[in-house]
């Protein structure tokens, strides 16, 4: 009896982690391997590294409340913009300019996040007219053209792989070193817990539980490095995902702003009772979201090697889908950064092995459409008893 | 002997846990005007809900004969179509549409496909013009005062042909004008036929217009007062509402030291946070002082709840002016942590919509009002975060398998008490307690008034905001009494009796 709840508690744990496995497995089989081959393992990640970045700072958006922003696609877009037009038209020294791509980005954060958290102006409302204006200006300091290319020491930044030490060949052993390294340092900091908690006389989970979990991450890690090692290794790109991906998964989980976030989504005026300065909260989050755009911002423009005027279209779309299929709730108050990047994955996935099956490209749009529709009425209706509302 | 219009019989309503109504009689002849009083929580609203098929038929036990056939609403339009329609004390009324849609909402005028307008409107000022409000059915309703809207509201349940008009507290929000003029038009309907209910907390308006008075406490009727043959004064009727015993219900209370005053608070004034020229709390002024409990009394909407959320932090109301002192220094809270840092903390009544986060463990919950004391440097202690809320646990024996657990799946009682532990972890040294026991069943009660008198034992202040009579008198050592905004009365705690107490509230309703 008890196993038996534990189990079903796993999968409602772990729902979109089995999704992801499954349809992992399902384009393997349908593409006879060719799903996993090292360069499409590769482009995985590099294709969607915007992705994973703009649903990070998403997160943080919906957490407050369900809140999006539309106006991400048109951040980057603008972001590219004025990085173009400084390093392409003016040949400006590209770590200036970078910085101020970063600026550009905090100040429409807080432009936007000004209105929405201290003015109270619907997100919906401030970030469509967003969305428009950036776009808008984009167009302007580009003059409709596309700038390009881009400066060598620009594009290495994010284009390049991480250099091998060890020149075995076609095997880059730096990278899977990595791999090894992140898993012994993952399966210390966990043992290491769980002793100070136990020495301290705290509950401590079953073990068989966490060293299932730990086996299962170590492998997919050391799987995925692997085969990124018989390509060309890590990504420069990678890097830039893991550092924000590390940073914020801290931030949501174990600090007192992080709390904050949860904490307002849950119950605003609970929240504004216990002395937390919910105006803040949201302020940050759209402050954080320009931000993090203008970082995607880089990123895309150095994949593209341009700064163009149709860049970034919809990616607040993708960034948006990846969170709710991620398990960010529609209401706010829950979510987490590993679950939206899952999420990502799994929203790159199906582009990836569609594509690779050739399957029709607005057929895919069908699917994906399909699967976030799946995702939310899944996380809607688990909460309550019954499926229809009466 | 008039013909019966209405006989509700032995209408029993139960909520999980709670009996509501328990073998509740109440008949009204045609034609008459008759008044339901009892205290907050009674059981009138209940029953009213029951008889207008809010609670539909099988949700409660009994029957209801109108007219001299059994009835069995499912919904709110059954009774309806009746000619029973009912007025709630919160206006339901919506600020952006016209009178005219607004009367007819939901029984619009033509067809589903088109509505006639000028029919609507038509009919709106025809009844506009028998309530006696000189208004056009195209006015906008946030245009107009609440005495007005409260006409709208009867003018909206004539348009409906209500035979039987029920009144929940019709004049709670109007002034001595406008309620005179309500008063006078129901005397009025009464002369052309009409029957109403009436339900209201002044006793001297419901001695003014009713016929018959039926009394309900804690669930049942108690008795029916007849205008002709019984004597309807105000002591009388007071002695029905109250006329219960004082049980062994309180934990006694070791001898308390009261020591220096903690908290003053001078004419202090609120008003409201959207018509800002009404005032919600009017000069009142009140003090604490340590290891004293001291009761706030009063009915519902007398601004107890706005007093103590303007005082801490403002987080009601504006135009707020008055003084508070802390120790004998005067303060200013502008902000809830301000008020956290002057060492106040207030529990609030809706503990579901302002004290917990549902979708929040137990842990998160207890800490979130003081997050700095499990985190260093913005990084939270973990370990140190579910030992703290560990040790509440324990302390006020909430009963949970593990402090993870969400507060959405606890009893109202032990969420009651996450968030005691929720404001206790703050550390304060006054606690205003806003209904406390609201909801919860009577051996968490008991357990929380424990929770109370260790922390007066422990030197802290304590205001209790009740609407409980007995729980104001067998906790408090002062108890003040609230009415319309002010503070209308002190009484020392072992002198205070309920109908000293009810006396004194519905004295100052009389403008004595």
């Amino acid at each position: 009896m008890e196993n038996k709840i534990r189990v079903s508690e796993v999968l409602k744990k772990y729902t979109m982690v089995i999704v992801l496995a499954l349809v992992i497995i399902l384009f393997t089989v349908n593409t006879g391997g060719k799903m996993l081959l090292p360069q499409n393992v590769n482009n995985l990640i590099v294709q969607n590294a915007y992705v994973f970045i703009l649903a990070t700072g998403m997160l943080f958006c919906i957490l407050t409340g369900g809140n999006i922003d539309l106006s991400v696609g048109s951040i980057v877009c603008f972001v590219g913009a004025v990085g173009g037009k400084m390093m392409v038209t003016n040949g400006m020294n590209p770590y200036l300019t970078m910085i101020v791509m970063l600026l550009v980005g905090l100040l429409i954060g807080a432009w936007q996040g000004f209105w929405i958290a201290y003015v109270r102006i619907p997100p919906f409302i401030v970030t469509l007219a967003g969305m428009l204006i950036f776009r808008g200006l984009s167009n302007v300091v580009l003059e409709g053209m596309t700038l390009a290319p881009m400066p060598d020491s620009f594009l290495a930044l994010f284009n390049n792989y991480v250099p091998d030490f060890f020149g075995v060949e076609g095997f880059n052993l730096t990278c899977f070193l990595v791999g090894v390294i992140v898993c012994v340092i993952y399966v210390l900091l966990v043992i290491r817990g769980r002793i100070t908690r136990a020495k301290k006389g705290y509950r401590v989970e079953p073990f068989g539980g966490v060293l299932i979990k730990m086996i299962v991450i170590c492998a997919a890690v050391l799987a995925f490095m692997f085969r990124l090692a018989q390509y060309k290794g890590i990504p420069n790109s990678l890097v830039w995902i893991a550092v924000v991906i590390a940073v914020y998964t801290y931030i949501a989980s174990k600090t007192t702003v992080g709390r904050h976030f949860y904490a307002v989504g849950g119950n605003e005026k609970a929240t504004k009772l216990s002395g937390i300065n919910t105006n803040r909260v949201y302020f940050l989050a759209y402050l954080n979201m320009g931000f993090l755009s203008a970082v995607a911002g880089m990123i895309t423009t150095a994949r593209l090697n341009s700064a163009n005027p149709t860049a970034g279209t919809s990616f607040e779309m993708d960034a948006i889908g990846a969170c709710f299929i991620g398990g960010a709730s529609a209401y706010g108050g829950t979510g987490t950064v590993p679950g939206v990047i899952i999420g990502a994955l799994l929203m790159g996935v199906l582009n990836l092995g569609m594509s690779i099956m050739g399957v029709d490209q607005n057929m895919q749009k069908v699917v994906k459409g399909l699967v976030l529709l799946a995702a939310v009425i899944f996380d809607v209706v688990s909460k309550r008893k019954s499926f229809i509302v009466k | 002997m008039a013909k019966i219009l209405l006989e509700m019989k032995n209408i029993t309503k139960t909520f999980p846990g709670v009996k509501a109504l328990d073998n509740v009689n109440l008949k009204v002849e045609e034609g008459e005007i008759h008044a339901l009083v009892g205290e907050n929580g009674a059981g009138k609203s209940t029953l009213m809900n029951v008889l207008s098929g809010i609670y539909p038929y099988g949700s409660y036990e009994g029957d209801i004969i109108y007219n001299g056939e059994i009835c069995r609403f499912a919904k709110i339009k059954d009774s309806e179509e009746k000619g029973i329609v009912i007025i709630h004390q919160e206006l339901a009324l919506i600020p952006y549409m016209t009178i005219g849609e607004n009367m007819y909402l939901g029984n619009e005028r033509g067809t589903a496909a088109s509505i006639n307008w000028n029919e609507t409107y038509g009919e709106a000022d025809k009844y506009l013009k028998t309530v006696g409000l000189e208004e056009s059915s195209r006015t906008l309703i946030k245009d107009i005062g609440v005495g007005k809207q409260q006409l709208v509201e009867i003018a909206k349940a004539l348009a409906k042909h209500a035979k039987l008009l029920i009144l929940d507290e019709p004049t709670a929000s109007l002034n001595e004008d406008d309620s005179r003029a309500l008063l006078e038009l129901l005397l009025k309907f009464k002369k052309e036929g009409m029957t109403s209910i009436i339900i209201s907390h002044k006793l001297n308006e419901i001695s003014y217009v009713a016929d018959k008075i039926t009394v309900i406490r804690d669930g049942s009727t108690i008795e029916t007062l007849d205008k002709k043959t019984d004597d309807i004064s105000e002591g009388r009727i007071i002695q029905g509402m109250v006329g219960r015993e004082l049980t062994d219900r309180f934990p006694k209370r070791p001898h308390v030291k009261i020591g220096d005053v903690s908290m003053e608070v001078k004419n202090w004034t609120v008003h409201h946070p959207l018509y800002s020229e009404r005032k919600v709390v009017d000069n009142a002024s009140f003090k604490v002082h340590k290891g004293e409990v001291v009761g706030i009394s009063g009915l519902m909407g007398a601004g107890r709840t706005e007093l103590a959320m303007s005082i801490f932090g403002k987080s009601y109301g504006t135009g707020i002016s008055g003084q508070v002192f802390m120790n004998g220094k005067e303060v200013t809270m502008n902000t809830v942590s301000d008020a956290i840092k002057q060492k106040l903390a207030y529990v609030t009544e809706d503990r579901k919509g302002n004290g917990l986060i549902l979708s929040n463990s137990i842990k998160t919950n207890t800490t979130l009002a003081n997050l700095g004391n499990v985190s260093s440097h913005g990084v939270l202690d973990a370990d140190k975060e579910y030992a703290v809320a560990d040790e509440y646990r324990e302390k006020l024996k909430t009963k949970c398998p593990t402090v993870e657990q969400n507060v959405g799946n606890l009893s109202g009682g032990n969420q009651q008490k996450v968030l005691l532990a929720k404001w206790m972890f703050t550390e304060p040294d006054i606690l205003i307690l806003d209904e406390p026991t609201r909801g919860i069943d009577v051996g968490a009660k008991y357990e929380i008034y424990c929770i109370i008198n260790d922390l007066v034992a422990a030197g802290k202040s304590v205001i209790m905001i009740s609407s409980e009579l007995p729980e104001v008198l067998g906790m408090s050592d002062r108890i003040y009494i609230m009415n319309e905004g002010r503070i209308v009365g002190e009484v020392d705690g072992k002198e205070a009796t309920q109908e000293m107490i009810m006396s004194r509230i519905l004295k100052s309703s009389k403008g004595e």
